[in-house]
């Protein structure tokens, strides 16, 4: 009785303390990946080696869930809207939902799965097989030969993916309503033109690609250098940074949407 | 050899993103239509606005000649103070009247300017005098059955 009461206050004591850890080794961590982020731009090799993994292998995956996801929206809102006799929005449907939300959110969600997880198991393979203390050993700041490189290559492909998400899916959505289906190709494009806005909506969906790019390689390069150096650690690690990423890539759409979007 | 290939998707990548971005401001986005940015006031006072909102397009003769800049509100004669920038390129007569009107039965509401005849023109920061107020439907309604109730009473 007085013993379980003792381990639960125990274990929030250890919950806290563990919190307060993370947020200030994440913190820290992030400190040292920017402080030493000279060489990457140096070296130019090395930045342009971790876009080609991050943005350019990730090219396919995002056009074709790009192409499928704007099908599927033009057939869906074609259908919806032709109730209300006015199929020529769809265009506006398409264009404001994928620019808004679904390109950067559902770029975010792939490119965490595509190219944070591999991030989190490279990093914790190399510090489990000891290569970042080899490094060290050398004179090599692994920071800013390895980790930094990483994070800006994520920080600069992932606006770059989530316009070319939001690019294709609206090419999608014109397949699938005007040249399937039938819908105006004039009405289609200049009711998308009338509504979507160029600052409003374009710019504040640029601005959550590049919020959800920095949290999301931050997450993946911080749980693989946090993992214990054991093959679990290395599978939880990644398991981690996947389940961490969608979480915070939702919740700070939220964020950004209550504070982009509301108002007037 | 690999260092090539490796380069050559990057350029692919960073190509395509770009276009990407081109693509989304220039096609879907209106970025071609009037700036709103440049031009000159004009403030009006309505009635009724209605359902105005800011940023809507300010039209004569349909064509988009400006934006609603602002919209508030006049304590000492109770009326809304609309604030509108109109495109440089475009000159109105000072004596223009200015409406407030929907497009189609459930569009937007949107600023309609009807050129009067005065040889000066208005300009930056003028008062338009003559307006026309957002069409409430209620009143309208209630106009109509006034008027009928009349009509049935001057029959009986």
């Amino acid at each position: 009785m007085d013993n379980a009461l003792i381990r639960g206050l125990r274990l929030v004591g250890r919950l806290t303390v563990d919190g307060i850890w993370q947020i200030g080794a994440t913190t820290r961590f992030m400190g040292m990946v920017l402080l030493r982020s000279g060489m990457t731009f140096r070296r130019f090799r090395l930045l342009m080696d971790e876009i080609y993994f991050a943005g350019a292998l990730s090219l396919i995956i995002i056009i074709v869930s790009g192409l499928f996801v704007g099908l599927v929206l033009g057939l869906q809102g074609y259908e919806t809207l032709k109730r209300y006799g006015s199929a020529e929005a769809v265009g506006t449907l398409v264009a404001l939902s994928l620019v808004r939300e679904l390109g950067p959110v559902v770029s975010a969600l792939l490119f965490a799965s595509r190219a944070g997880s591999a991030m989190t198991a490279e990093i914790g393979i190399m510090k489990s097989t000891e290569q970042l203390s080899a490094m060290e050993m050398m004179a090599v700041d692994p920071f800013s030969r390895v980790i930094s490189p990483m994070f800006w290559g994520g920080f600069l492909s992932m606006p770059l993916l989530a316009a070319i998400f939001s690019a294709t899916g609206i090419f999608g959505g014109y397949l699938i309503t005007v040249v399937v289906i039938g819908v105006d190709a004039g009405a289609f494009w200049s009711q998308m033109q009338a509504s979507v806005d160029l600052r409003e909506d374009i710019l504040n969906g640029v601005i959550k690609s590049i919020v959800f790019g920095a949290a999301v390689t931050a997450i993946a390069l911080f749980e693989g250098y946090d993992a214990p150096p054991t093959a679990e650690g290395v599978s939880h690690a990644v398991t981690n940074t996947v389940v961490t990423s969608a979480l915070a890539v939702l919740a700070l759409d939220f964020v950004l949407t209550a504070f982009m979007f509301t108002g007037v | 050899m690999r260092r090539l290939t490796i380069d050559l998707w990057v350029g692919v990548f960073v190509t395509a993103g770009l276009i990407g971005l081109l693509v989304l401001a220039l096609k879907v986005g209106n970025a071609s239509s009037v700036s709103v940015s440049d031009g000159y006031v004009i403030t009006a006072d309505f009635d009724n606005i209605g359902g105005l909102k800011a940023r809507a397009p300010v039209k004569s003769a349909g064509v988009v000649v400006g934006r609603v800049e602002r919209i508030g509100f006049n304590n000492q004669n109770f009326r809304a103070t609309v604030t509108m920038r109109i495109g440089n390129q475009f000159e109105f007569p000072k004596d223009s009247a200015v409406s407030i009107l929907t497009a189609g039965l459930l569009g937007e509401q949107y600023v309609g300017i009807d050129g009067g005849g005065d040889v000066e023109l208005l300009g930056d920061g003028d008062k338009v005098r003559l307006t026309q107020s957002a069409i409430v439907l209620e009143k309208v309604i209630g106009q109509f059955l006034y008027s009928k109730a009349a009509e049935a009473g001057s029959g009986n």
